[in-house]
């Protein structure tokens, strides 16, 4: 819009003109020069060139990599033969792959599920010491739970849970950033109307989550399940110590492959790269969401 | 379980029903109403004390015995184990390369961030696109990114080196010296991280009123004025809390330094070995010694209190201060911080008042963002 006529009629071309600027505000000052998409597309080469440096050397051979250090931006024909021998190596690959694909599922299902039952208790429930206990989940995210590992490794090897994918899922089956994110999106989203008529109608409490609640969750759970799947298919620390070379995660076994295969960085990084592409490929269909996720909140994990 | 039971459909009871049983259904229906919420949260308490604050104490109890990985709890040392790290001097390294990876990665990154946040707050075209661009890197695994960096930042036939030799300047040690082994961890870290935390200062600062810039703009301030008389002091709660979490997150590093090189050991000299690589060290290397990890791990833990304290305090006094703002600027900041206000005194009441009202104030920013075609 360039001039309103209201404002125009009301009280002349030069209040037209600064309403018309004030619409343009949130442009600030209209549309930014070519150096900010200089700044944004080097920023941008700067994100995706390692990926592609990855799967250029992926696709090389070990004496060209050692022999051209900035590896020529058109791929060479190996990364087939490379994913073939990346296979065959002694790291268990497929089992590395089914055993991520197993953790990062029903991690982020159970965190979704519990974290919506936390959060619409917290949310739309009234009971005693709801907000210190909110709190108390909110604070709980500050202490550092990776210090815990020597007490968590005894009491994983009592259960005789080392080397097995419970002792990964299990403590991960719901965290206080998820509680805290339901909570604040039912606040908002969940009118207390709605789950008034549902009890008015006679549902009980569980029947009111799961008619009510839920449904109403659904945008907000979608995220959270997002970020919980990209977080445990990332995670290295826990899996490494207590599930070990004989069964593990995908990051697991590229450790592995880089200190038995130091030799041969087309070997490593044909492994790196197969076992980036889910997650690229899942950022391709829902980065959008993903941005809007990080934008509304979500925190570091 | 009482909370499984639904009541009988409303006047689909002709013949008189047992009071009896009324009485009962109606005890059932207040259990639910008033057991429902506790068990509602429960999972997630119940968790936490179980792998949260039991293994906390429990770091304690293994820390102060002689325990180990075969053998399991031995004698009651006291503080043998935490005298016995002191003295060892790969703690001190380990402390000191932790450290300098830390301020390395925190500092430009939070630096980094803001003024990208600036770049990509403005009326950009593709905005999504872009804002793609930079959270790309976030969706690579850690140890991904170290094994990649790691080729990159190779002492011979590295990428780096090569580009370093192009514009005539002699290679770097990355892995044989401290300081390059430091830059190259942190640049791992900065990579993965760097746009996510763009994207949570772009979004606290769209939650900025645009008044308050006209207002600036009016009294005649440049775009850089702007930026740091009214952006960053208007962004403190965010940043306070991205200090925060950086500090907790930052001081346990492990991934990228342990696939610095093939054998995760911290360089020859232990130079970029960090203190959780210790830890790991001393629990599962040939020690097996989980009573002087579990030392480490509770020092580590106070360190980390210790810092996050400091850090918020000193976040706080950089934030605040600065020029005197126009009376619009304060009163909106009032106005979309009243947490801050009240002056959180601990770093766990800081954390709870920046993320508990920077999503709030970015709901706005997200519906006004919604309506502009990106």
């Amino acid at each position: 819009m360039s001039s309103d006529p209201l404002a125009l009629g009301l009280a002349g071309s030069g209040a037209a003109k600064h309403k018309a600027r004030r619409a343009n505000r949130k442009a600030r000052v209209g549309r930014p020069g070519w150096v900010t998409y200089a700044i944004l597309g080097f920023v941008l080469v700067l994100s995706a060139y390692p990926l592609y440096y990855s799967f250029l050397l992926g696709s090389s051979d070990a004496t060209t990599i050692a022999r051209t250090p900035v590896p020529s931006l058109i791929p060479q024909g190996n990364f087939g033969t490379n994913v073939a021998r990346v296979i065959s190596a002694d790291i268990h690959f497929w089992k590395a792959v089914a055993n991520s694909a197993i953790i990062a599922v029903i991690t982020s299902l159970s965190v979704v599920f519990f974290s919506t039952l936390a959060g619409y208790s917290f949310s739309k429930l009234r009971f005693r010491g709801r907000a210190p206990l909110l709190v108390f989940v909110v604070a709980t995210m500050a202490v550092p739970t990776q210090l815990s590992i020597v007490p968590m490794f005894i009491v994983m090897s009592k259960l005789g849970w080392t080397g097995k994918l419970e002792a990964v899922i299990v403590p991960g089956m719901v965290t206080a950033f998820g509680v805290f994110w339901m909570t604040q999106y039912l606040e908002t989203a969940l009118p207390f109307e709605l789950v008034e008529a549902a009890r008015v109608d006679g549902c009980s409490m569980i029947r009111t989550f799961w008619h009510v609640a839920l449904p109403a969750a659904r945008p907000a759970a979608a995220m959270l399940g997002l970020f919980t799947f990209i977080g445990s298919w990332t995670a290295f620390f826990w899996p490494f110590i207590v599930l070990g070379s004989s069964n593990p995660s995908l990051p697991v076994a590229i450790q592995l492959l880089q200190a038995s295969y130091f030799k041969d960085y087309s070997l490593i990084l044909a492994g790196v790269t197969i076992a980036a592409l889910p997650l690229i490929v899942v950022f391709m269909f829902a980065g959008r969401q993903l941005v809007a996720g990080v934008m509304a909140g979500a925190v570091k994990g | 379980m009482s909370v499984t039971i639904s009541l009988p459909p409303k006047g689909a009871a002709p013949d008189a029903p047992d009071p009896k049983r009324i009485a009962f259904r109606q005890k059932l229906g207040r259990w639910d109403v008033q057991l429902s919420p506790y068990l509602y949260i429960s999972p997630f308490f119940i968790l936490f004390a179980v792998v949260g604050l039991f293994p906390l104490a429990y770091t304690f109890w293994v820390s102060v015995h002689q325990w180990n990985l075969i053998g399991g709890q031995g004698k009651f040392l006291g503080l043998d184990n935490y005298t016995y790290v002191i003295g060892q001097p790969q703690f001190w390294t380990g402390l000191r390369n932790t450290f300098s990876i830390f301020l390395l990665s925190g500092v430009t990154q939070t630096l980094t961030a803001l003024l990208l946040a600036a770049v990509l707050d403005q009326n950009i075209r593709a905005k999504t696109f872009w804002r793609m661009g930079v959270l790309l890197p976030y969706v690579v695994a850690p140890v991904a990114v170290g094994v990649i960096f790691s080729k990159m930042f190779a002492d011979q036939s590295g990428l780096i080196n090569a580009l370093l030799d192009k514009v005539g300047l002699g290679p770097i040690a990355w892995h044989a010296e401290v300081i390059p082994s430091h830059i190259a961890i942190a640049t791992m870290v900065n990579f993965r991280w760097t746009g996510y935390i763009t994207l949570i200062f772009l979004a606290a600062m769209q939650a900025i009123p645009r008044e308050v810039y006209e207002a600036a703009l009016l009294d005649g301030a440049s775009r850089a004025r702007q930026f740091f008389s009214v952006t960053v002091p208007m962004l403190r709660p965010t940043i306070i809390f991205v200090v925060i979490t950086n500090t907790i997150g930052g001081l346990q590093i492990f991934d990228e330094p342990r696939v610095f090189d093939q054998t995760g050991q911290g360089g020859s000299d232990r130079q970029w070995m960090t203190i959780t690589m210790y830890i790991y060290e001393l629990g599962w290397g040939p020690q097996k010694n989980f009573g002087r990890a579990a030392a480490v791990s509770w020092l580590l833990f106070l360190i980390i209190i210790a810092v996050g304290i400091l850090n918020f305090l000193i976040t706080k006094r950089i934030a605040s201060d600065g020029p005197k703002q126009p009376k619009v600027v304060a009163a909106s900041t009032a106005a979309s911080t009243p947490t801050s206000a009240s002056a959180a005194s601990t770093p766990a009441d800081a954390v709870t008042s920046a993320t508990a009202s920077a999503p709030r104030a970015r709901r706005g920013a997200g519906s006004a963002s919604e309506g502009a075609p990106s």
